[in-house]
């Protein structure tokens, strides 16, 4: 489908002259926002096929393009142990999970578990890590890393260093009904960490599986102002209608204090630029000016000893153009939004209060690296909160705010367009979920009205409502 | 009535205004210009598989008596097929049979590739699967591997057999140099593994491109056929993979990647040092798109309405502008010098860095140019990234 709105007036040209400026913020005045583009009028491409996460925001002027090439080039780049004849690159590890950013956001997309064909699971996990800890608060108050092993377990080391260890995933199906007789079964995974590289963890260790998120939009949700979440946690507390959503406060290496948490399953990360360079460092073994140590405990020797591709193992000007390229990545247009049933799946969206955490739309303040991102209506379906989701999504884990209850309201946008571009339809933090009903089941805590609301839903509605969130 | 609709009937009168003229084509219609591009492209592809028969040749010959002249035989026919391959990519990036859902380009021309998933490098000789006896050399099990855990690690296609034949490129002033020697038991561990996984990938890229040709016969109830009865869906195909080429992939991939980072690694054939024929049979298969004209590896030309044509009934101006930044982009990449890797390397001033980025600015106008082209053509958003 061709759009024809102003938005050719940017192809490939720079946003430079005031009159120019001047019909931006026009035709992005919420009365004309639409909703076919959740990327707002500059961050939103009309692609739905296996590129559709990997495209530059058609708003970009033609350096800020040049830039995105060339950060999207070093988020495939393999990384080597060093010492290597490719010094560009080297410096991977000493412990780590994956060797480069694009193996685990495959095409920008969505992770998922390893197979488990018989509820065991027969692979390593790349695309899901494991966070570690023990009870407690670290200096800049957030979690306590486990004291052997860290902050996260890496299970693939360089030669001559051990891998931390092993991860296996048993799961257990739990069977239930919706209203009207039909059958379900929803799947618990258990976590077993083995062929430990450095002793016994500790008895209190805290484990949290986090799946890798799909990377749209990112800068756009930077933009939304904190004001704006804030007010939505304060809305939830009038509304009295048993939701609850709170901010979390996170440390920011790049601001160096702590500011709203947005990013990571519990919100326990505030920036992208922090979430880069923290990525680098604890997945990749990819030191940075902000993250300047190897990742190595006290007690892992063969880790402190092993030899480093300089200092740091990136340079500014790289990570920078790394951090611009995950900051500026489309959000696909809409799927048929018109589409009769989609529009009752909206309706009943509403109905069942999904609306209050899935907050549809936003609109965008200043962004102080990308200013093409101000004022645009965007569409994530979040409000960026904390919310208690019940014992059984917890991971009991601590992070920053967030308690071991509660979880990050993730953005609902693009969803529709996993299984195109990853080939799966695994949803939720640690992608438990093998479909969008599974997701919805598995609501509790403080979203428990919704899920009560979607198993008596009439076999159509449903079919409706799914349909809907595949549109988005 | 849209432009196009305007051309259909423009396309009827400009048949018997434009019988005389000898640089437009007498039927302009859209029809006419798909089943010419239908046309050029199968003969393209039909090309690039005669090149890659003789690789095939080649690669057989070397491998059942492997001697330094062989090799070279088969690193000629390697360049050679690539002259072909180049001018293709200019139909990639609308989801065609090259790069459509179950399109083949990942197994096909996949880099930068990370060389310690294929073979031994320096400083590692046990790595990548040609050295790990318990791994499956097929082409189900190759298939399978390909860009598995990774985007680099490309196990198939043009630049897997590159490495095959020339290895890493570790020198200044030339290319990679592995010794026909790799290839001989006795001499190189694991020569036999290496012997049957060049074959194999060689006769992979055969079979691949042997599907995306048949997918443009003609005659065939194949891609083709609802192709060339699309209408303004299959003029936007065209233009978006001239106007994705020009910018997002050659301009942007290729070029400025490279010169921002000056790593050899970011070349596009970087063990043969071929990348400045890359850039030059990319270059070229936009103009022979555009101006609906190509000359066959036997030296036939083939011409027939083309782009250039339906937009010029819409605004000469225009097309003449892209005519001559096309003409103009030709010419600079044609400036480039070899290798590659040592023209990018220096600061702004360096003479081999001016060559290079003479050819990303001259992209960047022509795909300016494009867009307007498409415009005239009444495509008001034509996606030029990649």
């Amino acid at each position: 489908m061709l759009l024809h709105s102003a938005r050719h007036a940017w192809a490939g040209k720079p946003v430079r002259n005031a009159a120019c400026a001047l019909l931006t913020a026009l035709l992005t005045f919420p009365a004309l926002a639409d909703h076919r583009l959740p990327g707002g009028h500059v961050g939103s491409i009309d692609d739905h096929g296996k590129n559709a996460f990997s495209l530059p925001a058609p708003g970009l002027n033609d350096e800020q393009k040049t830039t995105f090439v060339i950060g999207n080039s070093f988020f495939k780049k393999a990384w080597v142990a060093a010492p290597a004849s490719t010094t560009a690159r080297d410096g991977l590890g000493p412990h780590f999970i994956a060797r480069s950013c694009g193996a685990c956001h495959l095409l920008d997309g969505r992770g998922a578990p390893p197979p488990a064909p018989q509820g065991i699971s027969t692979e390593q996990p790349m695309a899901l890590l494991i966070r570690l800890s023990i009870p407690g608060r670290a200096a800049d108050g957030g979690p306590l890393p486990e004291p052997s092993y860290g902050g996260q377990f890496n299970n693939d080391a360089i030669p001559g260093v051990k891998p931390e260890g092993k991860v296996l995933i048993h799961y257990d199906e739990l069977p239930g009904q919706y209203a009207d007789g039909e059958a379900y079964s929803l799947r618990k995974p258990r976590y077993t960490l083995t062929d430990l590289g450095y002793g016994d963890l500790h008895p209190k260790v805290q484990l949290s599986p986090r799946v890798a998120p799909h990377m749209v939009g990112l800068g756009l949700l930077e933009a939304i102002p904190e004001a704006t979440v804030l007010a939505h946690a304060e809305r939830q507390k009038r509304e009295g209608k048993g939701i609850a959503g709170q901010p979390n406060r996170v440390w920011d290496a790049y601001a160096n204090r702590h500011i709203l948490g947005r990013f990571g399953w519990k919100a326990n990360v505030g920036s992208i630029a922090h979430q880069t360079g923290g990525a680098f460092h604890g997945d990749i073994g990819i030191t940075s000016r902000h993250f300047p140590e190897q990742d190595c405990m006290p007690s892992q020797q063969d880790c402190l000893a092993a030899i480093e591709g300089g200092k740091p193992e990136i340079d500014d000007r790289r990570l920078s153009q790394v951090i611009f390229y995950s900051q500026t990545l489309a959000v696909p247009t809409r799927r048929e939004p018109d589409h009769p049933e989609v529009k009752r799946g909206e309706v009943l969206f509403h109905a069942g209060q999904c609306a209050s955490c899935h907050v549809p739309s936003h609109v965008t303040g200043p962004h102080p690296d990308i200013p093409q991102y101000a004022a645009q209506t965007i569409w994530p379906y979040t409000d960026l909160l904390l919310h208690d989701m019940g014992e059984g999504l917890a991971d009991h884990r601590p992070d920053f705010e967030a308690s071991g209850r509660q979880w990050r309201t993730p953005p609902l946008w693009g969803l529709g367009l996993i299984k195109t571009v990853n080939g799966h339809t695994t949803l939720l933090h640690d992608g438990r979920a093998r479909d969008f009903a599974e997701a919805i089941l598995w609501h509790d805590g403080e979203a428990a009205f919704s899920q009560t609301y979607f198993r008596t839903l009439s076999k159509t509605d449903r079919a409706a409502l799914i349909r809907f969130l595949e549109s988005l | 009535m849209t432009a196009l609709q305007r051309a259909f009937r423009c396309g009827i009168a400009l048949t018997f205004a434009l019988a005389l003229s000898p640089t437009t084509h007498a039927d302009t219609s859209p029809r006419a210009v798909l089943e010419h591009y239908a046309s050029l492209v199968e003969a393209n592809y039909d090309d690039t598989l005669a090149g890659i028969r003789e690789l095939q040749d080649a690669v057989r010959s070397f491998v059942a008596a492997p001697s330094e002249a062989g090799l070279q035989k088969a690193r000629a026919a390697w360049l050679e097929g690539r002259e072909w391959y180049g001018q293709t990519e200019a139909f990639r990036f609308y989801g065609g049979p090259i790069d459509g859902e179950d399109g083949p380009e990942g197994l096909i021309n996949a880099w930068p590739l990370d060389e310690a998933y294929i073979d031994y490098v320096e400083g590692d000789a046990n790595a990548g699967i040609i050295n790990n006896r318990k791994e499956d050399i097929s082409p189900d099990r190759l298939n399978e591997l390909n860009e598995r855990g990774g985007e680099e690690n490309v196990a198939t296609g043009w630049h897997a057999i590159e490495f095959l034949l020339w290895g890493q490129d570790r020198s200044e002033t030339g290319p990679g140099n592995r010794p026909y020697t790799d290839y001989l038991d006795g001499k190189a561990a694991n020569a036999d593994r290496r012997r049957l996984y060049l074959i194999t990938v060689t006769d992979m890229l055969a079979a691949e491109l042997e599907g995306v040709a048949k997918a443009w016969r003609n005659g065939a109830d194949n891609y083709r056929a609802s192709f060339v009865a699309s209408g303004t869906e299959g003029i936007q195909r065209m233009l978006t993979g001239l106007g994705t080429l020009s910018r997002g992939e050659l301009a942007g991939e290729r070029m400025e990647v490279a010169m921002d980072t000056q790593d050899q690694e970011d070349e596009h054939s970087c063990f043969s040092d071929n990348t400045h024929r890359d850039i030059v049979a990319n270059a070229k298969g936009i103009q022979n798109v555009w101006e609906g004209r190509y000359r066959t590896r036997a030296g036939r030309i083939i011409e027939g309405p083309s782009l250039k044509d339906l937009v010029a009934a819409q605004d000469a101006s225009v097309a003449r502008t892209v005519s001559q930044d096309i003409a103009n982009s030709v010419a600079l990449a044609e400036r480039i010098q070899a290798p590659f890797d040592r023209e990018i390397i220096g600061d702004d001033n360096s003479p081999g860095r001016k060559r290079v980025q003479a050819v990303i600015d001259a992209l960047k106008k022509q795909t300016d140019a494009l867009v307007e082209a498409a415009r005239a053509l009444g495509i008001t958003r034509l996606n030029t990234s990649v």
